[in-house]
């Protein structure tokens, strides 16, 4: 299939190693992946902190890039969970509804790595080696507003060598929110202080997760304390295999 | 439409939510008492939700009727207004807690009354009535127990349910021993001693009381029924041994008819204490010679509940059913508590209802004292989508701070300027590539520390040191030519 | 009232103004949730049975026409002396041995305070909830009857019981002041240990009559 990519511009600034993941693996699953250049952000930091004014033009850019394409791909639930969720919203929000209407479409074909992988291409093992201790953390964009359930687990368990272990309350948020884990930074660390225990207690080596936001700041909080777990992007792991781990 | 007014009642706070959160954190022992009590509440309203095989249709009935209840609430509270006149009550209109405040104290003054007896009513605790009538020489005996303990500890509520929960049962000890008259000097702090104290301090007040005050759960339209719910039985105390009772509600609890109850009897208890039923309800009509009060009186508050049904994307809000099944699965309130919030309506609900019934601006920080994790949307029984009415008091927020000031903040052109960088690709592009200096301000790999605002990212994570190559330019490098086949 | 005329309009304009955005809402409320279970009266029993004992309610069971026998042995076990009986209940054979039935008529809070106990009989009873409901009919008397009193035993019978909230209240007539009782009264204010009997009946025992 042909299957675009809207690597996200956090992936694209920060975690560029997410997004070459992702091409990696759906090459090795036989895809061919395009790139859209012209594609910039999904709009949920304004968004989320209000400026929908300022949004309106990133969804724009959004549509136009990616209406033509018969599939997109995003390495992260939050963003797949903007455009689907609040893309149209902004738009009508200003009187828009030509693209309100092409944006629920472009969302009907916008689906989320773990989403893409099993729902789209109907996989569970996609071939991956990738021999260590992993933990795995449900963003919660993923897990309620996409409801991704068991889709990322399904998909680690059937990578070759590694150590799954499951991550005491799971489902509890952890304290990124985007603007939030600066507007409310107290709060925010709090929030990770016990989202890096759960991680610590299950002696992974490594915690993923399908958003690099979230990674960020979970694995910025385990830098910080020298902790000695790291953090992985799902498609990294998922891209793994014996000759490049 | 005018808001709830400022100088009277509990709707905002002295300080911003960012502020009065950093001393709530601190706080080991509301840590401690507020994280067991939510844990346990969440556990069981898990428990008991599971039971049920309808629960979800449960929840789309409650939400439907609701939101058809509000869509016609002008004709609803007429026909209750109407039920309630016929079956011997009186029914009194409030614009606001002024007015409130005015027409309960000369309905107690009536009756010449100093004293009545108070069922625990958060919509007394939001308009200030205990205070209005205490200037009034009117004193409000609150009668839940943990109502009691705040009044006795000259203290605010904390939770919906729990209001009292950032207390330890010893400093309940002294505060009982400090102010309960007649109190066993001998009190231990265990819970039946502490609860048995309550009992007797109450019980003389129930027996000799002539004016109740309650707030009610539903008003049924259709018969001009009032319903509470509760466990203790201070309600029945309250709602059947007085000569006259008034009722204060907002008016978005009216509901259309008495099989609507069914709806909401089963979701209100699980979702609340996280039990199959309360141990009492109590429901009534009016009057009903020989059995309880001989006068009721309801009183129907506004207090800004109409400007939040003047905002469509907002009026969901109002839907609330004052469960705190969502104050117990946010981990924001988990780590806070409801005093940090400012207003009677704490957490998830109390950052959309707050700024709806005050104004936005006079509760700016509320709608970004949350993550967007959207637990609260989970448990709602009867689907209220805060996170994404979080979202939008946010957008109202920017729209209004913008209208206010000349000059924009400096988030407003931090956000404008990533906007129009954003709108472009090559603009984009550039920008991805400028960031790459940042690599120079990394130690070992990562970014230790990072100039304001983003040293609030900085003074407990580290940030991730920008790559050598950006991904499209890896792209690039690896695909020749933009939408180049892979 | 003086002054209360203005808020009813002002109110009531403010909500028609506020409506008049226009904003959908259902006309149809989808009523996909149970209407009853199918229990037979046995299944009803029960859980009920089992539901009531989860609260700490003691359940007496009894043929139907034994009923006074099953009132006098509670009594006796309680050592109730001065028991409350609500207009409409009468109890078949001698009463009690050393007990003094009172009338509730006219007993004020403070009098009903003084008694040992209330007996009541009830509405109907919900399975799933293990809930009893009073509405003031024959044999309930009027509410204070049955929460002043310390001790509150209630008679039901099999046939009164149905399986969920919904099927008692198409059975209640809306506009009898009516209280559903689900255990003693608790509390789980302090430290949320809950701790039982606090204002209402600290003690509720049922008969159960009949199959």
């Amino acid at each position: 299939m042909r299957i675009a990519l809207f690597v996200t511009c956090l992936a694209d600034g920060l975690f560029p190693q997410v997004g070459q993941a992702t091409v990696r693996l759906l090459e090795r699953l036989g895809h061919e992946v395009t790139f859209p250049q012209a594609q910039t952000c999904c709009g949920q930091m304004h968004t989320n902190t209000g400026y929908l004014r300022e949004a309106l033009p990133l969804v724009r850019r959004y549509v136009e890039v990616f209406e033509d394409c018969e599939m997109v791909v995003v390495p992260s639930g939050s963003c797949t969970g903007s455009v689907r969720h609040q893309h149209a919203m902004v738009a009508r929000r200003f009187g828009d509804e030509a693209l309100a209407r092409r944006a629920e479409a472009v969302a009907a074909r916008t689906y989320e790595l773990s989403e893409l992988l099993v729902d789209v291409l109907g996989l569970e093992d996609v071939g991956a080696y990738y021999p260590h201790r992993v933990t795995y953390h449900p963003t919660c964009h993923s897990l309620r507003l996409l409801r991704v359930g068991d889709r990322p687990l399904r998909l680690l368990r059937s990578v070759a060598g590694i150590d799954l272990v499951e991550l005491p309350d799971a489902e509890v948020c952890c304290g990124f929110g985007g603007t939030f884990a600066v507007k409310n930074a107290p709060v925010s660390t709090a929030m990770l202080a016990d989202k890096m225990r759960s991680v610590l207690a299950t002696g992974a080596e490594v915690c993923t997760a399908g958003d690099s936001s979230c990674l960020m700041h979970i694995g910025g909080g385990l830098s910080r304390l020298n902790a000695g777990t790291a953090t992985v992007h799902l498609a990294e792991i998922l891209a793994s295999t014996q000759d490049s781990h | 439409m005018p808001y709830a007014p400022r100088g009277v009642g509990h709707l905002r706070g002295d300080q911003p939510f960012p502020v009065a959160s950093r001393a709530a954190l601190a706080d080991t022992q509301l840590r401690r008492n507020l994280g067991k009590a939510t844990r346990t509440i969440r556990a069981k309203r898990a428990a008991v939700v599971a039971e049920l095989p309808d629960w979800e249709e449960l929840r789309a009935a409650g939400q439907a009727i609701k939101e058809h209840t509000l869509a016609h609430l002008d004709s609803y509270l007429e026909q209750l207004e109407s039920q309630v006149t016929a079956h011997g009550g009186t029914v009194h209109w409030a614009r606001d807690a002024h007015e409130a405040n005015r027409i309960v104290t000369a309905l107690v003054r009536g009756t010449g009354a100093a004293e009545v007896v108070k069922v625990k009513s958060i919509a007394t605790d939001e308009i200030g009535l205990n205070e209005a009538l205490a200037a009034a020489g009117i004193t409000a005996h609150e009668t839940d127990l943990a109502e009691l303990i705040v009044q006795l500890g000259h203290d605010r509520p904390s939770h919906i349910l729990v209001p009292a929960i950032h207390r330890n049962r010893a400093e309940i000890r002294e505060i009982f021993l400090r102010e309960m008259p007649g109190v066993d000097p001998g009190l231990t702090d265990t819970p039946a001693a502490l609860t048995e104290a309550a009992r007797l301090h109450l019980r003389r007040r129930f027996l000799s009381a002539r004016v109740g005050i309650s707030g009610a759960n539903f008003a049924v339209a259709e018969t001009g029924t009032l319903c509470v719910v509760e466990s203790e039985g201070n309600g029945r105390m309250c709602l059947t041994l007085p000569d006259t009772l008034i009722t204060v509600m907002g008016i978005e609890k009216v509901i259309p008819s008495w099989r609507d109850l069914e709806v909401f009897l089963q979701l209100l208890p699980r979702s609340s204490t996280g039990e199959r039923m309360n141990p009492y309800t109590s429901m009534w009509t009016g009057v009903t010679p020989g059995d309880g009060p001989q006068r009721f009186h309801l009183v129907l508050l506004d207090n800004g509940r109409t400007a939040a049904l003047a905002d469509p994307a907002g009026r969901p809000a109002l839907h609330c059913i004052r469960c705190s099944a969502c104050l117990n699965v946010c981990p924001v309130y988990e780590r806070t508590g409801g005093h940090a919030y400012g207003s009677v309506y704490p957490g998830p609900i109390g950052a959309v209802l707050s700024p709806q019934l005050t104004g936005v601006e006079d509760n700016a920080s509320l709608p970004y004292a949350s993550s967007l994790c959207g637990a609260c949307y989970d448990v709602c029984p009867v689907r209220i989508d805060i996170p994404s009415i979080l979202v939008h008091l946010r957008s109202r927020h920017v729209e209004e701070a913008a209208r206010a000031r000349r000059v924009p903040t400096a988030e407003a052109v931090a956000m404008a300027a990533a906007s129009w960088v954003m709108a472009s690709p090559a603009r984009y592009a550039a920008a991805l590539r400028g960031g790459r200096t940042g690599r120079a301000l990394r130690r070992g790999g990562r970014i230790r520390r990072l100039p304001p605002p983003l040293s609030a990212w900085t003074s407990v994570r580290d940030a991730p040191a920008p790559p050598a190559r950006t991904f499209r330019e890896w792209w690039r490098l690896e695909h020749g030519d933009p939408d180049a086949r892979g | 009232m003086p002054g209360d005329e203005g808020g009813r309009a002002e109110v009531l304009a403010r909500i028609r103004t506020a409506l008049s955005t226009g904003a959908s809402a259902p006309t149809r409320i989808p009523r996909g949730y149970r209407a009853g279970t199918g229990m037979a009266t046995p299944a009803l029993i029960e859980l009920l049975t089992e539901r009531l004992h989860d609260y700490g309610t003691s359940v007496r069971r009894c043929e139907a026409g034994g009923v006074a026998q099953a009132v006098r042995e509670a009594l006796a076990e309680r050592g109730a002396r001065r028991v409350v009986l609500p207009p409409g209940l009468t109890l078949d054979g001698a009463g009690p041995a050393g007990v003094e039935f009172l009338a509730g008529d006219g007993l004020s809070p403070e009098a009903l305070d003084a008694t040992d106990g209330v007996i009541t009989t009830a509405a109907l009873a919900i399975a799933e909830t293990g809930t009893i409901v009073l509405d003031g009919g024959p044999g309930q008397g009027r509410r204070a009857l049955s929460l002043v009193p310390d001790y509150h035993l209630c008679i039901l019978h099999a046939s009164q019981i149905v399986g969920i909230v919904p099927q008692a209240l198409e059975r209640l007539e809306p506009g009898r002041p009516c209280t559903w009782i689900s255990g003693p009264s608790a509390t789980s204010d302090i430290e949320l240990d809950r701790v039982q009997g606090v204002h209402g009946p600290r003690t509720l025992e049922v008969i159960l009559a009949g199959s």
